[in-house]
Protein backbone atom coordinates (compact mmCIF):
# COMPACT_ATOMS: atom_id res chain seq x y z
CA UNK A 1 0.00 0.00 0.00
CA UNK A 2 2.48 2.36 0.92
CA UNK A 3 4.27 1.31 -2.57
CA UNK A 4 1.81 2.46 -4.19
CA UNK A 5 1.01 5.64 -2.60
CA UNK A 6 4.69 6.71 -2.99
CA UNK A 7 4.30 5.75 -6.83
CA UNK A 8 1.31 7.94 -6.76
CA UNK A 9 2.80 10.76 -5.30
CA UNK A 10 6.22 10.18 -7.69
CA UNK A 11 3.53 10.40 -10.77
CA UNK A 12 1.40 13.76 -9.71
CA UNK A 13 4.67 15.27 -9.15
CA UNK A 14 5.52 14.45 -12.58
CA UNK A 15 2.73 15.55 -14.03
CA UNK A 16 3.06 18.90 -12.67
CA UNK A 17 6.29 19.41 -14.00
CA UNK A 18 4.26 18.85 -17.60
CA UNK A 19 1.47 20.82 -16.82
CA UNK A 20 4.38 23.74 -15.17
CA UNK A 21 6.79 23.07 -19.10
CA UNK A 22 3.66 23.20 -21.13
CA UNK A 23 2.21 26.25 -19.38
CA UNK A 24 5.45 27.98 -19.46
CA UNK A 25 6.07 27.02 -23.19
CA UNK A 26 2.55 28.61 -23.89
CA UNK A 27 3.21 31.68 -21.61
CA UNK A 28 6.55 32.55 -23.66
CA UNK A 29 4.25 32.65 -26.75
CA UNK A 30 1.54 34.31 -25.44
CA UNK A 31 3.81 37.16 -23.90
CA UNK A 32 5.44 37.44 -27.62
CA UNK A 33 2.09 38.07 -29.09
CA UNK A 34 1.02 40.86 -26.23
CA UNK A 35 4.02 42.58 -26.87
CA UNK A 36 4.36 42.37 -30.44
CA UNK A 37 0.88 44.86 -30.01
CA UNK A 38 3.18 47.32 -28.10
CA UNK A 39 7.08 46.94 -29.29
CA UNK A 40 8.96 45.24 -31.91
CA UNK A 41 12.49 46.09 -32.44
CA UNK A 42 11.88 47.30 -36.43
CA UNK A 43 8.94 46.87 -38.38
CA UNK A 44 8.25 43.20 -39.44
CA UNK A 45 7.42 44.13 -43.13
CA UNK A 46 9.32 46.98 -43.28
CA UNK A 47 12.55 46.13 -45.60
CA UNK A 48 16.15 47.61 -45.59
CA UNK A 49 17.65 46.64 -48.49
CA UNK A 50 20.88 47.18 -47.31
CA UNK A 51 20.71 45.12 -43.87
CA UNK A 52 19.45 42.02 -46.07
CA UNK A 53 20.62 38.67 -44.75
CA UNK A 54 22.49 39.49 -41.68
CA UNK A 55 23.71 36.68 -38.46
CA UNK A 56 22.72 37.23 -35.06
CA UNK A 57 23.88 40.69 -33.81
CA UNK A 58 23.51 43.09 -31.03
CA UNK A 59 21.02 45.02 -33.40
CA UNK A 60 19.46 42.15 -35.13
CA UNK A 61 18.96 39.48 -32.53
CA UNK A 62 17.90 36.64 -35.10
CA UNK A 63 19.40 38.37 -38.09
CA UNK A 64 17.71 39.69 -40.88
CA UNK A 65 16.41 37.50 -44.45
CA UNK A 66 16.30 38.56 -47.86
CA UNK A 67 14.59 42.08 -47.63
CA UNK A 68 16.56 43.10 -44.42
CA UNK A 69 13.26 42.71 -42.19
CA UNK A 70 14.57 42.07 -38.66
CA UNK A 71 13.47 38.01 -38.00
CA UNK A 72 13.28 38.35 -34.75
CA UNK A 73 9.93 41.48 -35.05
CA UNK A 74 8.69 38.72 -37.57
CA UNK A 75 8.86 35.67 -34.59
CA UNK A 76 7.11 38.67 -32.14
CA UNK A 77 4.48 39.22 -34.86
CA UNK A 78 4.36 36.14 -36.33
CA UNK A 79 3.10 34.62 -32.68
CA UNK A 80 -0.01 36.67 -32.68
CA UNK A 81 -1.38 35.39 -36.05
CA UNK A 82 -0.74 31.83 -34.35
CA UNK A 83 -2.74 32.75 -31.53
CA UNK A 84 -5.79 34.70 -33.36
CA UNK A 85 -5.73 31.40 -36.02
CA UNK A 86 -5.57 28.98 -33.26
CA UNK A 87 -7.98 31.25 -30.99
CA UNK A 88 -10.72 31.47 -34.20
CA UNK A 89 -10.50 27.94 -35.18
CA UNK A 90 -10.55 25.94 -31.33
CA UNK A 91 -13.79 29.03 -30.57
CA UNK A 92 -15.49 26.95 -33.91
CA UNK A 93 -14.87 23.75 -32.98
CA UNK A 94 -15.79 24.55 -29.29
CA UNK A 95 -19.14 25.89 -30.06
CA UNK A 96 -19.99 23.49 -32.89
CA UNK A 97 -18.68 20.10 -31.43
CA UNK A 98 -19.27 20.41 -27.99
CA UNK A 99 -22.97 20.96 -28.40
CA UNK A 100 -23.46 18.47 -31.12
CA UNK A 101 -21.70 15.85 -28.66
CA UNK A 102 -23.77 16.31 -25.96
CA UNK A 103 -26.64 15.84 -27.59
CA UNK A 104 -25.64 13.14 -29.19
CA UNK A 105 -24.88 11.40 -26.12
CA UNK A 106 -28.20 12.21 -24.59
CA UNK A 107 -30.64 12.11 -26.83
CA UNK A 108 -28.71 8.58 -28.54
CA UNK A 109 -30.98 7.01 -30.88
CA UNK A 110 -30.90 8.24 -34.72
CA UNK A 111 -29.84 11.94 -33.41
CA UNK A 112 -26.14 10.17 -32.15
CA UNK A 113 -26.20 8.21 -35.15
CA UNK A 114 -26.08 11.15 -37.36
CA UNK A 115 -24.25 13.70 -35.05
CA UNK A 116 -21.10 10.46 -35.26
CA UNK A 117 -21.61 9.90 -38.81
CA UNK A 118 -21.38 13.19 -39.46
CA UNK A 119 -18.21 13.79 -37.21
CA UNK A 120 -16.92 10.35 -39.39
CA UNK A 121 -17.39 11.95 -42.78
CA UNK A 122 -15.65 14.70 -41.09
CA UNK A 123 -12.62 13.03 -40.10
CA UNK A 124 -11.96 11.82 -43.52
CA UNK A 125 -11.47 15.79 -44.87
CA UNK A 126 -8.30 16.65 -42.35
CA UNK A 127 -8.15 20.77 -41.56
CA UNK A 128 -5.36 20.31 -44.19
CA UNK A 129 -7.30 19.59 -47.14
CA UNK A 130 -10.31 21.60 -46.54
CA UNK A 131 -8.08 24.44 -46.00
CA UNK A 132 -6.63 23.18 -49.21
CA UNK A 133 -10.47 23.43 -50.91
CA UNK A 134 -11.40 26.99 -49.42
CA UNK A 135 -7.96 28.12 -50.43
CA UNK A 136 -9.18 27.13 -54.10
CA UNK A 137 -12.60 28.34 -53.72
CA UNK A 138 -12.21 31.74 -51.90
CA UNK A 139 -8.85 32.30 -51.84
CA UNK A 140 -5.65 32.23 -49.27
CA UNK A 141 -6.86 34.67 -46.77
CA UNK A 142 -6.32 34.63 -42.60
CA UNK A 143 -9.68 33.93 -42.29
CA UNK A 144 -10.15 30.94 -44.53
CA UNK A 145 -6.96 29.33 -42.90
CA UNK A 146 -9.16 29.81 -39.33
CA UNK A 147 -12.66 28.62 -40.55
CA UNK A 148 -10.69 25.48 -42.42
CA UNK A 149 -9.19 24.56 -39.43
CA UNK A 150 -11.90 24.98 -37.12
CA UNK A 151 -14.37 23.21 -39.54
CA UNK A 152 -11.72 20.29 -39.61
CA UNK A 153 -11.37 20.12 -35.61
CA UNK A 154 -14.98 19.40 -34.68
CA UNK A 155 -15.07 16.04 -34.85
CA UNK A 156 -12.45 15.83 -32.23
CA UNK A 157 -14.67 17.91 -29.66
CA UNK A 158 -18.04 16.02 -30.86
CA UNK A 159 -16.14 12.89 -30.24
CA UNK A 160 -14.98 13.93 -26.86
CA UNK A 161 -17.90 15.45 -25.44
CA UNK A 162 -20.18 12.41 -26.35
CA UNK A 163 -18.08 10.08 -24.44
CA UNK A 164 -18.10 12.09 -21.75
CA UNK A 165 -21.78 12.64 -21.89
CA UNK A 166 -22.37 8.83 -21.94
CA UNK A 167 -20.38 8.60 -18.88
CA UNK A 168 -22.38 11.47 -16.71
CA UNK A 169 -25.65 10.12 -18.32
CA UNK A 170 -25.14 6.53 -16.22
CA UNK A 171 -24.66 8.08 -13.10
CA UNK A 172 -27.47 7.84 -10.41
CA UNK A 173 -27.51 11.32 -10.14
CA UNK A 174 -28.94 11.47 -13.36
CA UNK A 175 -31.51 9.08 -13.29
CA UNK A 176 -32.86 11.21 -9.91
CA UNK A 177 -32.57 14.33 -11.99
CA UNK A 178 -34.78 12.58 -14.59
CA UNK A 179 -37.03 11.25 -12.00
CA UNK A 180 -37.35 14.58 -10.76
CA UNK A 181 -38.31 15.52 -14.52
CA UNK A 182 -36.25 17.79 -14.90
CA UNK A 183 -35.84 19.29 -18.49
CA UNK A 184 -33.15 17.90 -20.73
CA UNK A 185 -31.43 21.57 -21.34
CA UNK A 186 -31.42 21.41 -17.23
CA UNK A 187 -29.81 18.56 -16.93
CA UNK A 188 -27.27 19.44 -19.49
CA UNK A 189 -26.44 22.73 -18.29
CA UNK A 190 -26.10 21.77 -14.23
CA UNK A 191 -25.15 18.11 -14.65
CA UNK A 192 -23.58 17.41 -17.96
CA UNK A 193 -21.50 20.45 -18.88
CA UNK A 194 -20.04 20.88 -15.37
CA UNK A 195 -18.93 17.35 -15.50
CA UNK A 196 -17.38 17.55 -18.99
CA UNK A 197 -15.85 20.90 -18.88
CA UNK A 198 -12.72 19.39 -17.90
CA UNK A 199 -12.36 17.03 -20.64
CA UNK A 200 -13.32 19.70 -23.26
CA UNK A 201 -10.73 21.94 -21.95
CA UNK A 202 -7.66 19.45 -22.30
CA UNK A 203 -9.63 18.96 -25.95
CA UNK A 204 -8.63 23.18 -26.10
CA UNK A 205 -5.32 22.65 -25.86
CA UNK A 206 -4.79 19.26 -28.06
CA UNK A 207 -6.67 20.95 -30.49
CA UNK A 208 -4.76 24.31 -30.33
CA UNK A 209 -1.40 22.73 -30.86
CA UNK A 210 -3.13 20.66 -34.09
CA UNK A 211 -4.06 24.27 -34.96
CA UNK A 212 -1.01 25.75 -35.05
CA UNK A 213 0.75 22.95 -36.68
CA UNK A 214 -1.50 23.70 -39.39
CA UNK A 215 -1.80 27.06 -39.45
CA UNK A 216 2.13 26.79 -39.98
CA UNK A 217 1.56 24.14 -42.54
CA UNK A 218 -0.78 26.42 -44.50
CA UNK A 219 1.23 29.32 -44.36
CA UNK A 220 4.23 27.07 -45.42
CA UNK A 221 2.17 25.90 -48.62
CA UNK A 222 0.86 29.83 -49.42
CA UNK A 223 -2.70 29.30 -48.55
CA UNK A 224 -2.60 30.82 -44.77
CA UNK A 225 -1.88 34.27 -44.14
CA UNK A 226 -0.66 36.13 -47.24
CA UNK A 227 2.41 38.65 -47.48
CA UNK A 228 3.57 40.69 -46.05
CA UNK A 229 2.01 40.11 -42.71
CA UNK A 230 4.69 37.77 -41.05
CA UNK A 231 3.90 34.02 -40.40
CA UNK A 232 6.42 31.22 -38.96
CA UNK A 233 5.12 29.26 -41.57
CA UNK A 234 5.97 31.40 -44.92
CA UNK A 235 9.00 32.58 -42.78
CA UNK A 236 10.20 29.00 -43.47
CA UNK A 237 9.02 28.70 -46.60
CA UNK A 238 11.20 31.58 -47.57
CA UNK A 239 13.96 30.23 -45.76
CA UNK A 240 13.91 27.56 -48.45
CA UNK A 241 15.89 29.28 -50.74
CA UNK A 242 18.59 29.85 -48.21
CA UNK A 243 19.40 26.91 -46.68
CA UNK A 244 23.11 26.69 -47.96
CA UNK A 245 23.76 29.81 -46.71
CA UNK A 246 22.02 30.85 -43.92
CA UNK A 247 20.25 28.02 -42.41
CA UNK A 248 19.80 30.06 -39.45
CA UNK A 249 16.66 31.65 -40.85
CA UNK A 250 14.48 28.67 -41.16
CA UNK A 251 15.57 27.56 -37.21
CA UNK A 252 14.02 30.91 -35.70
CA UNK A 253 10.77 30.52 -36.94
CA UNK A 254 11.10 26.70 -36.78
CA UNK A 255 11.77 26.90 -33.46
CA UNK A 256 8.60 29.03 -32.57
CA UNK A 257 6.61 26.72 -34.22
CA UNK A 258 7.95 23.36 -32.14
CA UNK A 259 7.90 25.54 -28.93
CA UNK A 260 4.21 26.76 -29.50
CA UNK A 261 2.98 23.02 -30.91
CA UNK A 262 5.56 21.32 -27.68
CA UNK A 263 3.48 24.39 -25.04
CA UNK A 264 0.11 23.14 -25.89
CA UNK A 265 0.43 19.96 -26.29
CA UNK A 266 2.18 19.49 -22.58
CA UNK A 267 -0.48 21.92 -21.37
CA UNK A 268 -2.96 19.23 -22.89
CA UNK A 269 -1.19 16.65 -21.22
CA UNK A 270 -0.80 17.93 -17.99
CA UNK A 271 -4.30 19.22 -17.48
CA UNK A 272 -6.15 15.94 -18.53
CA UNK A 273 -3.81 14.29 -15.78
CA UNK A 274 -5.08 16.75 -13.39
CA UNK A 275 -8.86 16.25 -14.63
CA UNK A 276 -8.64 12.72 -15.13
CA UNK A 277 -6.07 11.05 -12.87
CA UNK A 278 -7.56 7.40 -13.44
CA UNK A 279 -5.20 8.14 -17.05
CA UNK A 280 -2.57 8.54 -15.23
CA UNK A 281 -0.87 10.43 -18.21
CA UNK A 282 -0.27 7.08 -20.05
CA UNK A 283 -1.10 8.56 -23.81
CA UNK B 1 -18.34 -11.64 -38.92
CA UNK B 2 -20.16 -11.59 -42.25
CA UNK B 3 -22.56 -9.03 -40.66
CA UNK B 4 -20.23 -6.67 -39.23
CA UNK B 5 -18.18 -6.93 -42.68
CA UNK B 6 -21.13 -5.49 -44.45
CA UNK B 7 -21.95 -3.01 -41.95
CA UNK B 8 -18.35 -1.88 -42.78
CA UNK B 9 -18.93 -1.69 -46.22
CA UNK B 10 -22.31 0.02 -46.00
CA UNK B 11 -21.15 2.50 -43.95
CA UNK B 12 -17.92 3.28 -46.36
CA UNK B 13 -20.17 3.61 -49.23
CA UNK B 14 -22.82 6.06 -47.73
CA UNK B 15 -19.74 8.28 -46.19
CA UNK B 16 -17.94 7.96 -49.99
CA UNK B 17 -21.44 8.80 -51.47
CA UNK B 18 -22.00 11.66 -49.13
CA UNK B 19 -17.81 12.67 -49.55
CA UNK B 20 -18.51 13.35 -53.32
CA UNK B 21 -21.61 15.30 -53.00
CA UNK B 22 -19.71 17.56 -50.45
CA UNK B 23 -16.77 18.40 -52.70
CA UNK B 24 -18.49 18.98 -55.54
CA UNK B 25 -21.06 21.85 -54.66
CA UNK B 26 -18.35 23.26 -51.97
CA UNK B 27 -16.28 23.99 -55.22
CA UNK B 28 -18.95 25.29 -57.04
CA UNK B 29 -19.99 27.39 -53.76
CA UNK B 30 -18.67 30.68 -55.37
CA UNK B 31 -20.81 30.94 -58.69
CA UNK B 32 -18.46 31.22 -61.80
CA UNK B 33 -18.28 30.22 -65.59
CA UNK B 34 -14.99 27.99 -65.89
CA UNK B 35 -15.69 28.93 -70.18
CA UNK B 36 -15.56 32.65 -69.31
CA UNK B 37 -12.81 32.22 -67.28
CA UNK B 38 -10.80 30.20 -69.30
CA UNK B 39 -11.56 32.20 -72.58
CA UNK B 40 -11.54 35.76 -70.76
CA UNK B 41 -14.00 38.29 -70.68
CA UNK B 42 -13.78 39.19 -74.83
CA UNK B 43 -14.86 36.01 -76.05
CA UNK B 44 -17.45 36.29 -78.53
CA UNK B 45 -21.26 34.35 -77.44
CA UNK B 46 -20.02 32.13 -79.91
CA UNK B 47 -17.02 30.69 -78.69
CA UNK B 48 -18.03 30.43 -75.00
CA UNK B 49 -21.38 28.32 -76.15
CA UNK B 50 -19.12 26.05 -77.38
CA UNK B 51 -16.76 25.93 -74.81
CA UNK B 52 -19.54 25.76 -72.45
CA UNK B 53 -20.87 22.71 -74.70
CA UNK B 54 -17.25 20.87 -74.49
CA UNK B 55 -17.04 21.35 -70.72
CA UNK B 56 -20.40 20.36 -70.24
CA UNK B 57 -21.09 22.71 -68.17
CA UNK B 58 -24.16 23.93 -69.98
CA UNK B 59 -25.58 21.51 -68.52
CA UNK B 60 -27.49 21.40 -64.83
CA UNK B 61 -25.61 21.14 -62.20
CA UNK B 62 -27.13 17.92 -60.46
CA UNK B 63 -26.19 15.97 -64.29
CA UNK B 64 -22.40 17.56 -63.82
CA UNK B 65 -22.55 16.15 -60.39
CA UNK B 66 -23.58 12.45 -61.95
CA UNK B 67 -21.36 12.60 -64.72
CA UNK B 68 -18.09 13.09 -62.46
CA UNK B 69 -19.03 10.62 -59.61
CA UNK B 70 -20.05 8.47 -61.11
CA UNK B 71 -16.83 8.52 -63.58
CA UNK B 72 -14.66 8.41 -60.53
CA UNK B 73 -14.68 4.59 -59.39
CA UNK B 74 -13.59 3.51 -63.29
CA UNK B 75 -10.76 6.46 -62.71
CA UNK B 76 -12.17 8.55 -65.29
CA UNK B 77 -12.05 11.86 -63.92
CA UNK B 78 -12.89 14.58 -66.67
CA UNK B 79 -10.70 17.38 -68.63
CA UNK B 80 -9.30 19.86 -66.69
CA UNK B 81 -10.74 23.87 -67.29
CA UNK B 82 -7.71 25.38 -67.25
CA UNK B 83 -4.76 22.97 -68.96
CA UNK B 84 -7.37 21.13 -71.36
CA UNK B 85 -5.84 18.01 -70.48
CA UNK B 86 -7.17 14.43 -69.27
CA UNK B 87 -6.65 14.44 -65.28
CA UNK B 88 -6.80 10.79 -65.27
CA UNK B 89 -3.53 9.43 -66.89
CA UNK B 90 -2.01 12.32 -64.58
CA UNK B 91 -3.97 11.35 -61.03
CA UNK B 92 -3.02 7.65 -61.91
CA UNK B 93 0.88 8.56 -62.60
CA UNK B 94 0.96 10.69 -59.33
CA UNK B 95 -0.55 8.89 -56.60
CA UNK B 96 2.11 6.04 -57.15
CA UNK B 97 4.97 8.86 -56.28
CA UNK B 98 2.30 9.70 -53.49
CA UNK B 99 1.73 6.41 -52.12
CA UNK B 100 5.38 5.09 -52.47
CA UNK B 101 6.52 8.33 -50.23
CA UNK B 102 3.49 7.08 -47.76
CA UNK B 103 3.62 3.53 -47.79
CA UNK B 104 7.77 3.83 -46.75
CA UNK B 105 6.99 6.36 -44.43
CA UNK B 106 4.51 4.31 -42.35
CA UNK B 107 7.26 1.13 -42.45
CA UNK B 108 9.88 2.93 -41.51
CA UNK B 109 7.99 4.61 -38.43
CA UNK B 110 6.26 1.20 -37.43
CA UNK B 111 10.26 0.21 -37.63
CA UNK B 112 11.44 2.95 -35.07
CA UNK B 113 7.86 2.64 -33.19
CA UNK B 114 7.48 -1.09 -32.01
CA UNK B 115 11.01 -1.55 -30.95
CA UNK B 116 11.57 2.21 -29.23
CA UNK B 117 7.44 1.91 -27.87
CA UNK B 118 8.11 -1.69 -26.67
CA UNK B 119 11.43 -0.93 -24.78
CA UNK B 120 10.21 2.43 -23.20
CA UNK B 121 7.05 0.46 -21.68
CA UNK B 122 9.20 -2.56 -20.32
CA UNK B 123 12.17 0.11 -18.75
CA UNK B 124 9.59 2.87 -17.91
CA UNK B 125 11.01 3.48 -14.72
CA UNK B 126 14.38 3.41 -16.35
CA UNK B 127 15.79 6.81 -17.50
CA UNK B 128 16.94 4.90 -20.84
CA UNK B 129 12.96 4.35 -20.91
CA UNK B 130 11.89 7.90 -19.96
CA UNK B 131 14.93 9.44 -22.09
CA UNK B 132 13.04 7.84 -25.09
CA UNK B 133 9.62 8.92 -24.05
CA UNK B 134 10.86 12.57 -23.71
CA UNK B 135 12.25 12.49 -27.08
CA UNK B 136 9.24 10.59 -28.86
CA UNK B 137 7.23 14.28 -27.00
CA UNK B 138 10.01 16.34 -28.67
CA UNK B 139 9.30 14.89 -31.78
CA UNK B 140 5.22 14.85 -31.96
CA UNK B 141 5.88 18.74 -31.79
CA UNK B 142 7.70 19.12 -34.94
CA UNK B 143 5.74 19.72 -37.94
CA UNK B 144 7.16 17.14 -40.74
CA UNK B 145 8.38 20.00 -42.80
CA UNK B 146 10.40 21.41 -40.54
CA UNK B 147 11.84 18.49 -40.07
CA UNK B 148 12.07 17.82 -43.76
CA UNK B 149 13.95 21.22 -43.52
CA UNK B 150 16.44 20.46 -40.80
CA UNK B 151 17.24 17.12 -42.35
CA UNK B 152 17.77 19.06 -45.79
CA UNK B 153 20.25 21.64 -43.88
CA UNK B 154 22.18 18.93 -42.17
CA UNK B 155 22.29 16.02 -44.71
CA UNK B 156 22.23 17.87 -48.37
CA UNK B 157 23.63 21.03 -47.55
CA UNK B 158 26.04 19.86 -44.53
CA UNK B 159 27.48 17.07 -45.34
CA UNK B 160 26.60 16.79 -48.95
CA UNK B 161 25.55 13.22 -48.71
CA UNK B 162 22.52 13.14 -50.49
CA UNK B 163 20.17 15.09 -52.83
CA UNK B 164 18.25 17.52 -51.23
CA UNK B 165 15.61 17.35 -53.48
CA UNK B 166 13.62 15.78 -56.78
CA UNK B 167 12.57 12.23 -57.74
CA UNK B 168 13.60 9.82 -59.39
CA UNK B 169 11.04 6.72 -60.23
CA UNK B 170 12.31 2.95 -58.94
CA UNK B 171 12.24 1.72 -62.16
CA UNK B 172 14.39 4.18 -64.35
CA UNK B 173 17.36 3.98 -61.99
CA UNK B 174 16.54 2.12 -58.62
CA UNK B 175 19.85 3.61 -56.86
CA UNK B 176 19.34 7.44 -57.70
CA UNK B 177 15.48 6.72 -56.31
CA UNK B 178 16.54 5.64 -52.94
CA UNK B 179 19.25 8.59 -52.51
CA UNK B 180 16.32 10.83 -53.56
CA UNK B 181 13.61 9.49 -51.61
CA UNK B 182 15.91 8.94 -48.25
CA UNK B 183 15.50 12.19 -46.96
CA UNK B 184 11.39 13.14 -47.54
CA UNK B 185 11.04 9.32 -45.93
CA UNK B 186 12.91 9.79 -42.97
CA UNK B 187 11.13 13.28 -42.91
CA UNK B 188 7.77 12.31 -42.56
CA UNK B 189 8.70 8.80 -41.30
CA UNK B 190 10.46 10.42 -37.70
CA UNK B 191 7.24 12.12 -37.15
CA UNK B 192 4.98 9.88 -37.16
CA UNK B 193 7.48 7.23 -35.26
CA UNK B 194 7.57 9.68 -32.43
CA UNK B 195 3.96 10.06 -33.02
CA UNK B 196 3.51 6.07 -32.78
CA UNK B 197 6.28 5.38 -29.93
CA UNK B 198 4.25 7.14 -27.63
CA UNK B 199 1.23 4.69 -28.58
CA UNK B 200 3.29 1.33 -28.63
CA UNK B 201 4.05 2.46 -25.36
CA UNK B 202 0.96 3.19 -23.71
CA UNK B 203 -0.59 -0.35 -25.46
CA UNK B 204 2.43 -2.40 -24.34
CA UNK B 205 2.15 -0.31 -20.43
CA UNK B 206 -1.33 -1.28 -20.44
CA UNK B 207 -1.41 -5.06 -21.84
CA UNK B 208 1.62 -5.17 -19.00
CA UNK B 209 -0.67 -5.24 -16.46
CA UNK B 210 -3.10 -7.72 -17.42
CA UNK B 211 -3.75 -10.97 -15.21
CA UNK B 212 -2.99 -13.01 -18.14
CA UNK B 213 0.73 -11.83 -18.66
CA UNK B 214 0.76 -11.70 -14.68
CA UNK B 215 0.37 -15.83 -15.22
CA UNK B 216 2.40 -16.30 -17.95
CA UNK B 217 5.09 -14.69 -16.12
CA UNK B 218 4.45 -17.50 -12.79
CA UNK B 219 4.32 -20.75 -15.87
CA UNK B 220 7.84 -19.50 -15.95
CA UNK B 221 8.44 -17.31 -19.19
CA UNK B 222 10.84 -14.04 -18.77
CA UNK B 223 9.45 -10.69 -19.06
CA UNK B 224 10.18 -10.22 -22.77
CA UNK B 225 9.12 -13.96 -23.80
CA UNK B 226 5.69 -13.35 -21.97
CA UNK B 227 4.82 -9.92 -23.74
CA UNK B 228 6.34 -11.84 -26.79
CA UNK B 229 3.88 -14.93 -26.95
CA UNK B 230 1.14 -12.95 -25.14
CA UNK B 231 1.07 -9.61 -24.98
CA UNK B 232 1.99 -8.60 -28.61
CA UNK B 233 -0.98 -9.46 -30.02
CA UNK B 234 -3.22 -7.81 -27.54
CA UNK B 235 -1.02 -4.82 -27.94
CA UNK B 236 -1.46 -4.18 -31.66
CA UNK B 237 -5.25 -3.75 -31.13
CA UNK B 238 -5.02 -0.13 -30.21
CA UNK B 239 -2.02 0.44 -32.34
CA UNK B 240 -3.36 -0.69 -35.18
CA UNK B 241 -6.10 1.91 -34.63
CA UNK B 242 -3.88 4.67 -34.56
CA UNK B 243 -1.91 3.44 -37.15
CA UNK B 244 -4.78 4.01 -39.60
CA UNK B 245 -5.91 7.38 -38.31
CA UNK B 246 -1.80 8.62 -38.72
CA UNK B 247 -2.10 6.42 -42.41
CA UNK B 248 -4.28 9.00 -43.35
CA UNK B 249 -2.40 11.67 -41.21
CA UNK B 250 0.66 10.93 -43.22
CA UNK B 251 -1.05 11.20 -46.88
CA UNK B 252 -2.04 14.62 -46.19
CA UNK B 253 1.35 15.35 -44.24
CA UNK B 254 2.99 14.23 -47.47
CA UNK B 255 1.36 17.29 -49.54
CA UNK B 256 3.33 19.18 -47.35
CA UNK B 257 6.85 17.40 -48.18
CA UNK B 258 6.20 16.93 -51.98
CA UNK B 259 6.43 20.74 -51.54
CA UNK B 260 9.42 20.63 -49.37
CA UNK B 261 11.06 18.24 -51.65
CA UNK B 262 10.44 19.06 -55.19
CA UNK B 263 8.66 15.59 -55.36
CA UNK B 264 5.77 14.94 -58.27
CA UNK B 265 2.94 13.54 -55.85
CA UNK B 266 -0.64 14.10 -55.81
CA UNK B 267 -0.15 16.70 -53.22
CA UNK B 268 2.31 19.26 -55.55
CA UNK B 269 -0.36 18.27 -58.62
CA UNK B 270 -2.75 19.92 -55.82
CA UNK B 271 -1.49 22.62 -54.59
CA UNK B 272 -0.57 23.13 -58.47
CA UNK B 273 -4.14 23.40 -59.67
CA UNK B 274 -5.37 25.74 -56.29
CA UNK B 275 -2.16 28.40 -57.84
CA UNK B 276 -4.06 27.80 -61.44
CA UNK B 277 -7.15 27.98 -59.93
CA UNK B 278 -7.95 24.29 -61.66
CA UNK B 279 -11.58 23.33 -60.05
CA UNK B 280 -12.07 20.24 -61.50
CA UNK B 281 -8.30 18.92 -60.69
CA UNK B 282 -8.56 20.17 -57.57
CA UNK B 283 -12.09 18.43 -56.57
CA UNK B 284 -10.75 14.77 -58.63
CA UNK B 285 -7.17 15.23 -56.69
CA UNK B 286 -9.26 15.51 -52.93
CA UNK B 287 -11.72 13.27 -53.67
CA UNK B 288 -8.83 10.61 -54.52
CA UNK B 289 -6.96 11.62 -51.06
CA UNK B 290 -10.71 11.47 -49.14
CA UNK B 291 -11.57 7.92 -50.76
CA UNK B 292 -7.80 6.27 -50.03
CA UNK B 293 -8.43 7.67 -45.94
CA UNK B 294 -11.67 5.51 -46.50
CA UNK B 295 -10.66 3.01 -47.89
CA UNK B 296 -7.82 2.65 -45.25
CA UNK B 297 -10.50 2.76 -43.00
CA UNK B 298 -12.59 -0.07 -44.22
CA UNK B 299 -9.37 -2.19 -44.62
CA UNK B 300 -8.58 -1.79 -40.77
CA UNK B 301 -12.16 -2.35 -39.65
CA UNK B 302 -11.92 -5.73 -41.70
CA UNK B 303 -8.13 -6.46 -39.80
CA UNK B 304 -9.73 -6.13 -36.37
CA UNK B 305 -12.20 -8.88 -37.01
CA UNK B 306 -9.25 -10.88 -37.56
CA UNK B 307 -7.14 -9.66 -35.49
CA UNK B 308 -9.34 -10.07 -32.46
CA UNK B 309 -11.99 -13.32 -31.60
CA UNK B 310 -13.99 -11.24 -30.01
CA UNK B 311 -15.15 -9.17 -32.48
CA UNK B 312 -15.30 -11.87 -34.79
CA UNK B 313 -17.80 -13.53 -33.04
CA UNK B 314 -19.80 -10.63 -32.57
CA UNK B 315 -19.57 -10.19 -29.19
Amino acid sequence: MAAEQVLVEKTRRKLSLTLIVGGSLVAVVVLAALVSFFWTPYNPVQAFPADRLQGSSAAHLMGTDRYGRDVFSGVLYGARITLLVGLVAVGIALVIGTPLGILAGMRGGITEEVTMRGADILLAFPALLVAIMFGAVFGASTLTAMLAIGIGSIPGFARVARSGTLQVMSTEYIMAAKASSQSGWRIARRHVMPNIVGMVVVQCSVSFAIAVLAEAALSFLGLGTPPPVPSWGRMLQESQQFLGTFPMLAVWPGAAIAVAVLGFTLLGDGLRDRFDPKLNGER
Amino acid sequence: MGIRLLTNLVRFAVTYVIATVAVFFFMRAIPGDPAQIALGVNASPELLAKTRAEFGTDRPLIVQYFDWALGLPAGNFGTSYVTRQDISPLIIDRVQVSLILVVLAMLVALLIAVPFGTYAAVKHRNPSGIIISGVSQLGVAIPNFLAGILLVVVFAVGLGWLPANGWTPPGEDFGDFLARVFLPVLALASVQGAILTRYVRSAVMEVMSEDYLRTARSKGLGKLESLVKHGLRNASIPVLTVTSVQLAALIIGAVVIERVFVIPGLGSMLLDAVGNRDLLTVQSVVMVLVAITLIINLVVDVLYTILDPRIRKGA
